[in-house]
């Protein structure tokens, strides 16, 4: 077990590297740092100031030298530039280069300065971070008790009538993405085209004050696309489960059924939808996204596209950085999970 | 010209009717779904003369209203169709008028049912679908629109108006306004949107830019994923982490970072999606080639032709493909034999949305070979002597198809959606285009006072990836049923 925990987490952060290297590669293209130039300094640059410019800030570096600063383990580039300036990348803002830190990346806790918010980034990321928790929070809460419920219920009885109508609710789900339900959601229950003005149409005051009025629909919205998903898995594992040998053994003893569902099949049933659960957290980042801009939520998602928008190079990076180590731990945490649920596995 | 009314003169008996059919159809799904839980267990009895019983009591109640009430709500949408098509111009409303805009798509829809379901025992898995319900809606859900695309993307059809023509005093139009204007289609059936126009042409119209894009995206994912999984799945060992490791660290990816990283002005300039496309838009060749080589390797002159010339036109395409002003590669400037160009905001997006979809594509393909090369007609091919690629390709995967079809219909419905998230932040696509995405994308920005720009594409995705996802349902079904 710990060798197996141990190579995951090797795999894990072998993973890591890699996407915040490709991250890095993409954001840190020619056009990128030239528009960022431009945007920083002057639009009226010509491009042998451009040039200058980023000679003097250390981005004329090879991409590797530069990731390896970025990460924290390579020293920080300490460059006297073409105007006489000493300009070190520990050292931003004026602060003297002579006291400043040799290494300053990731590792050591600096995440670089937002262009956009004017922050740095790990506040804004922890800021944002903090205000999606409580949005991920409630769409787990809905999502995932709603899903097992309609799952065992259709998959206790496979091709009943209410089988065939919760798949068909599944299904619906799983068709409809979240810009599709967000916006039907928000023109009938919003609208005074509709007429029912029951929830807010945007969660900007959810930001300081969660109520039931302006919290429902961005919630729901995330969490119905989920729902038919990991309801049609936990359907499939039940009815794998109900036509197992022992379950016929306890009908054939005359078990009631109900004390089949809830006490013989339950158990075994929920091991596959956990892992589910647990992958559906990638998804879950996506739908974020979307909710967030739909309904002016401004949490981590929303500081996704603003940083792409304005081109926030730091808080794109530190925003991948984020986003892939909540895939791995919860995909790490899903692996290690099933083995734990799983007696088969677990006693072997 | 005056307004329309959604119904006309056919709501006055119509729409009473609907809503107590529907509201009777809800409660009876619902007793039925309760009484359900607490029925006792009934087995199959048969009466005196042979016949099965009807379940009694009120489970067996509320099961056959159900089925009525449901065949009822159809009777009437059917009415408004048939009712609409009939009537003349306007009598009907604006439902009435759009089921007569629709009108080749309707006449299309019945001859291809009529023809599938009389040679449906000739016509293998397709006539097959036509035994499942499920397949038969999902199924008639998804050619509606392709047959939409068809005709008002080819032949000009069913739209009302230009996707990009603007009409003043039709600014945010509210459903069934009249037009001012002589000359052109009197009214703007789902009103207008913020630059004034015609929304049921724009939605009409979208419909070819996502069926035009989603099923061909799929199908480049499809040879990636096949190209590379298989190999994977049979070889195992280090080609099989290599290539794991790749396809996880893809789909690690938050989808939407992904896409603005790719689908940027500036990564554009760098000339990646170029390079990227050269790179995916190969995996056709090699995989006909590869194909074609590993069935007829031991009949040189036979081979040599039927290689020879798929290599050729696909080489061609593959050229005329990539080969465009402004990129990197522009082999054929100029030259006749360069047969179409693509717009470089497209490019990105179709290259995007097949580098997301290929890895899962490559994990269930890889499941599904390590899953077949264990059986017995594999080792029977291994002990004849038979090439790896020869049982790869004409041993395993059409052995795989089942599990591959119905993925591929959920895929494109996958593929539909990530182009909706495409338009929806604004990305790759012309701002004007009419793809549901990017329509969505226009309407919701004045969500809170007009409602009618945004919900007419909104729907018009959901049903497409419904009728997807129903298609896909059926046809498992059915493939489970051999």
């Amino acid at each position: 077990m710990g060798l197996f925990i141990l190579r995951r987490l090797g795999v894990m952060i072998l993973t890591a590297l890699c996407l915040t290297f490709i991250v890095f590669f993409l954001t840190n293209l020619e056009p990128n740092l030239e528009k960022l130039a431009k945007t920083e300094a002057s639009v009226r640059m010509t491009d042998d100031q451009v040039v200058t410019w980023r000679e003097n800030r250390g981005f004329n570096q090879s991409i590797f030298i530069r990731y390896g600063e970025w990460l924290g383990v390579l020293p920080g580039y300490v460059i006297e530039g073409t105007d006489g300036v000493v300009r070190a990348r520990c050292a931003p803002r004026g602060e003297d280069v002579a006291t400043a830190p040799t290494y300053c990346g990731v590792m050591q806790g600096q995440w670089g300065f937002s262009s956009v918010f004017k922050d740095d980034v790990l506040n804004v990321v922890s800021n944002r971070l903090s205000l999606t928790g409580w949005l991920m929070l409630s769409v787990m809460l809905v999502m995932v008790p709603a899903s097992l419920i309609i799952g065992i219920l259709a998959g206790m009885k496979e091709g009943s009538k209410t089988d065939r109508t919760l798949s068909t609710f599944s299904i619906l789900t799983t068709a409809t993405p979240e810009y599709v339900s967000g916006v039907i959601f928000i023109s009938v229950f919003t609208t005074t085209a509709v007429g029912l003005k029951w929830f807010n149409g945007s969660a900007r005051s959810a930001m300081d004050d969660i109520t039931f009025v302006n919290f429902t629909l961005p919630v729901m919205t995330i969490a119905l696309y989920g729902i038919g998903y990991i309801a049609r898995m936990t359907r499939a594992s039940m009815t794998e489960v109900m036509t197992a040998q022992y379950i016929r053994t306890a009908r054939l003893k005359g078990v009631s059924f109900r004390n089949i569902v809830i006490r013989h099949a339950l158990r075994n049933a929920l091991i596959a939808p956990f892992t589910v659960i647990m992958l559906q957290f990638p998804w879950l980042l996506n739908g974020v996204v979307i909710v967030e801009t739909l309904f002016q939520y401004k949490g981590f998602g929303s500081a996704l596209v603003e940083a792409a928008v304005g081109n926030d190079i730091d808080l794109l990076l530190g925003i991948s950085v984020v986003s892939v180590v909540i895939v791995l731990t919860t995909q790490l945490i899903s692996d290690i999970g099933y083995v734990f649920l799983n007696p088969r596995i677990r006693i072997s | 010209m005056d307004p329309l009314s959604w119904t006309g003169s056919l709501g006055t008996f119509l729409n009473p009717a609907l809503l107590v059919l529907a509201a009777a159809l809800i409660l009876s799904a619902l007793a039925q779904m309760v009484t359900s839980l607490f029925a006792a267990e009934q087995t199959l009895r048969s009466g005196p003369d042979g016949k099965l019983l009807a379940r009694g009591g009120a489970l067996g109640f509320f099961e056959r209203s159900t089925g009525w009430l449901f065949f009822g709500l159809v009777l009437v949408v059917l009415g408004y169709i048939v009712g609409g098509v009939l009537m003349p111009y306007g009598k009907a409303g604006i439902i009435g008028l759009m089921a007569k805009q629709f009108l080749p798509v309707w006449i299309a829809l019945l001859l291809t049912y009529a023809l599938s379901i009389r040679f449906k025992r000739r016509l293998g898995l397709y006539g097959k679908l036509f035994d499942s319900t499920v397949g038969m809606i999902g199924f008639g859900i998804v050619m509606f629109w392709v047959y939409t695309a068809l005709l008002a993307g080819g032949f000009g059809m069913i739209s009302t108006h230009g996707a990009l023509e603007q009409i003043s005093g039709m600014k945010n139009a509210k459903p069934g306004s009249a037009l001012s204007n002589e000359g052109l289609f009197p009214h703007y059936l789902l009103g207008g949107d913020n630059l004034a126009r015609d929304v049921f042409s724009r939605m009409v119209l979208g419909s070819s830019v996502v069926i035009a894009i989603a099923p061909v995206a799929t199908l480049f994912a499809f040879m990636v994923g096949i190209t590379l999984g298989v190999p994977a799945g049979y070889y195992g060992g280090k080609l099989d982490t290599f290539l794991s490791f790749l396809a996880n660290l893809i789909l690690a990816f938050p989808v939407i970072l992904l896409f603005y990283l790719l689908v940027t002005p500036e990564i554009r300039d760098t000339g990646i999606p170029s390079y990227m496309a050269a790179f995916l838009f190969a995996f056709p060749i090699v995989f006909f080639v590869v194909l074609l080589n590993s069935r007829y390797h031991t009949q040189p002159r036979k081979r040599n032709l039927r290689v020879g010339v798929v290599f050729a036109v696909l080489f061609w395409l593959y050229l005329s493909l990539l080969s465009q002003q402004g990129t990197p590669f522009n082999f054929l400037p100029g030259f006749p034999v360069d047969l179409f160009d693509i717009d470089a905001g497209l490019l990105t997006v179709f290259v995007s949305v097949v580098f997301v979809n290929s890895p899962t594509v490559f994990r269930i393909v890889r499941g599904l070979t390590m899953d077949i090369k264990t059986r017995d007609y594999v080792a029977a091919a291994q002990t004849r002597g038979e090439g790896p690629w020869y049982i790869m390709l004409w041993e395993i995967l059409p052995n795989a198809r089942g599990p591959l079809i119905v993925d591929f219909c959920l895929r494109i419905g996958y593929t539909t959606i990530l182009l909706g998230t495409l338009g929806f932040f604004g990305l790759g696509l012309s701002p004007e285009s009419a793809d549901w995405g990017s329509t969505i994308n226009e309407g919701r920005k004045l969500m809170q006072i007009y409602i009618h720009p945004a919900l007419p594409p909104a729907l018009a995705l959901l049903s497409l990836v419904l009728g997807l996802n129903l298609l896909a349902d059926g046809l498992r079904e059915e493939s489970l049923k051999d």
